[in-house]
């Protein structure tokens, strides 16, 4: 964990609903995809964990989506705001265990970390299948940009208006796959855990935080290995972990 | 060069800064930022009889300059801690500790003493009576004043080190409890705990809180501990260690000039990790601007 200012750079409205924000600074504390960042705001008082979407040398990508008067604020701020950041937050994802094809499963504000991990796999030589589901077609957003770094990328939304008709988990069959990386609403994780042919995974949760660093325990869920923080043990939970 | 050691029952601090229970872990977290040995003390998690996960989350929210917390007491018991978060914490800070024990029968707490009483890094008992008595019908001990008597008197026949008691603030009258906790031999007191509150989701129309209720803290609750420490300090001739919204040296300040000998800081670590760090080093600014050679001259300083 490093705490650092980072400056907001650009802003760009992904949904009606949902952003994308850069921003400057020292990302160096971030080292896996799958990790998040907490966000000081003026006038709140609990930070707010956004997970990192992509990040570089002195670079960072978030994406946002307003749920609350706090990220409502988050995202109408104009570039050039500076925000007090506890960076490189959580266990991330462990592309190291990733078998040669894995299939990568977002939905929703679940996408965004999906992106950085594409990434990190595809630099590893590991071509992921990328499954995305939304609500609607225009609640989608980054399917061009996985589609960009070579990734192939399907589709659903539940109401058809693009790609499949149905949920996220109704894609994974035809691919193959047996090992994902996911992230999303529960309802979406246990539907995904259900799939027989997905022996094995890493799982990435939410849970409200105090702290987003370990201290207060207020996100503790239960594991196969006693109780785990989900801010720091987590947010990415083996599949052998995993008590629903 | 301004003195800020303080004394409570004895003991020696080097500074009135101490961690809250419950926002500081066993110290882990804040190690890896910054030398736990700037501190005065650290008042490290609630600990009961046996591992507790505590209540099913979500067990946090946010609220006006503050935050509720249903955590629960989640910690692996007294026998887990005496043997692995103690040695652990030997290693990243070398002064007394002082040692938060919940008990949920006057038996538990008995036992939670004598077993954390034994260890020499703890300096000071600090009893948790803001728990549900199981045997009296789920009333907290602490929200009556033969409760909190009870708990005293349980925890003081099997601990030689100072006692002190935390008191709940979801009282009509601290003083009276204050006073309870003093006839049964407490060495000192420490408030408040948290205030009851709630929020509810729009969305759902529900609780927050899978709890329904929680702890309220942060900068919203700094005026009532103000007030209840200024009460127990009129009230008793105790030590007080002051909690309640203390986010800067200045808040701090005020809490030793309502009455607190030292003081604990909660939440504010969640919010900024640094926070215990930075009002140590701007005690003695704000002490020389207060015109005082020795923090402790402030105790008590705002009574006639």
């Amino acid at each position: 964990m490093k705490q650092t200012v980072m400056t907001l750079t650009s802003r760009r409205r992904l949904t009606a609903d949902v952003f994308e924000l850069r921003f400057a600074g020292d990302a160096s504390a971030i080292s896996r995809p799958g990790q998040f960042v907490n966000i000081q705001l003026p006038e709140r008082f609990l930070r707010r964990p956004i997970s990192v979407c992509d990040w570089g040398e002195g670079t960072l990508t978030l994406i946002c989506r307003v749920l609350g008067a706090g990220t409502k604020e988050l995202c109408e701020y104009a570039p050039g705001t500076k925000f007090d950041m506890l960076t490189g937050l959580g266990n991330g994802y462990d592309v190291e265990a990733s078998p040669r094809r894995p299939i990568l499963i977002g939905g929703g504000v679940g996408v965004p970390p999906l992106y950085g991990l594409a990434k990190a796999l595809l630099a590893k030589g590991i071509a992921p299948v990328v499954a995305l589901g939304f609500n609607t077609a225009d609640d989608q957003f980054y399917v061009e940009e996985f589609q960009a770094l070579g990734c192939e990328t399907l589709l659903a939304t539940a109401d058809g208006s693009a790609g499949e008709k149905g949920l996220v988990t109704a894609l994974i069959g035809k691919t193959g796959c047996d090992y994902c990386f996911c992230c999303g609403p529960t309802p979406m994780l246990k539907g995904v855990y259900a799939v027989p042919m997905l022996t094995g995974g890493q799982y990435s949760f939410e849970e409200r935080m105090g702290c987003g660093f370990g201290a207060c325990v207020g996100c503790t869920v239960h594991t196969s290995g006693g109780p785990r923080r989900v801010c720091a043990d987590g947010p990415v939970f083996r599949r052998e972990e995993i008590v629903w | 060069m301004v003195d800020l050691s303080v004394t409570l029952s004895g003991l020696r601090l080097d500074n009135p800064v101490i961690p809250a229970s419950g926002t500081f872990g066993y110290g882990k977290e804040f190690a890896a930022l910054y030398d736990l040995d700037i501190l005065g003390s650290i008042s490290f998690k609630g600990t009961t009889a046996g591992p507790r996960f505590g209540n099913p989350t979500p067990r946090v929210a946010e609220t006006p300059s503050g935050m509720l917390n249903a955590v629960g007491l989640q910690n692996p018991g007294v026998d887990a801690v005496i043997a692995e978060e103690l040695p652990a914490l030997r290693q990243r800070f070398h002064k007394p500790l002082i040692a938060n024990v919940g008990g949920f029968s006057t038996a538990e707490f008995a036992a939670n003493c004598e077993k954390l009483s034994a260890c020499d890094q703890i300096g000071i008992i600090e009893l948790n009576i803001s728990c549900p008595n199981l045997h009296g019908g789920g009333k907290n001990f602490g929200t009556s004043a033969a409760g909190a008597a009870e708990a005293t008197r349980a925890a003081r026949a099997v601990t030689n080190k100072p006692l002190y008691v935390k008191l709940t603030p979801n009282v009509t009258d601290i003083a009276e409890i204050a006073r309870a906790c003093e006839a049964e031999g407490a060495n000192g007191l420490c408030l408040i705990n948290t205030l009851l509150g709630m929020r509810i989701d729009l969305r759902t129309k529900r609780p927050v809180l899978a709890n329904r209720t929680g702890g309220l803290s942060g900068p919203a609750v700094l005026p009532v501990a103000l007030r209840m420490v200024w009460d127990v300090y009129e009230a008793v001739n105790l030590p007080i260690i002051g909690c309640g919204g203390v986010s800067t040296a200045e808040d701090l300040c005020e809490m030793m000039l309502a009455g607190a000998a030292a003081v604990e800081v909660g939440a504010a670590n969640l919010r900024n990790p640094y926070a215990c760090k930075e009002i140590v080093e701007q005690l003695p600014a704000v002490c020389e601007r207060l015109g005082v050679d020795h923090i402790a001259k402030l105790t008590g300083g705002a009574h006639s």
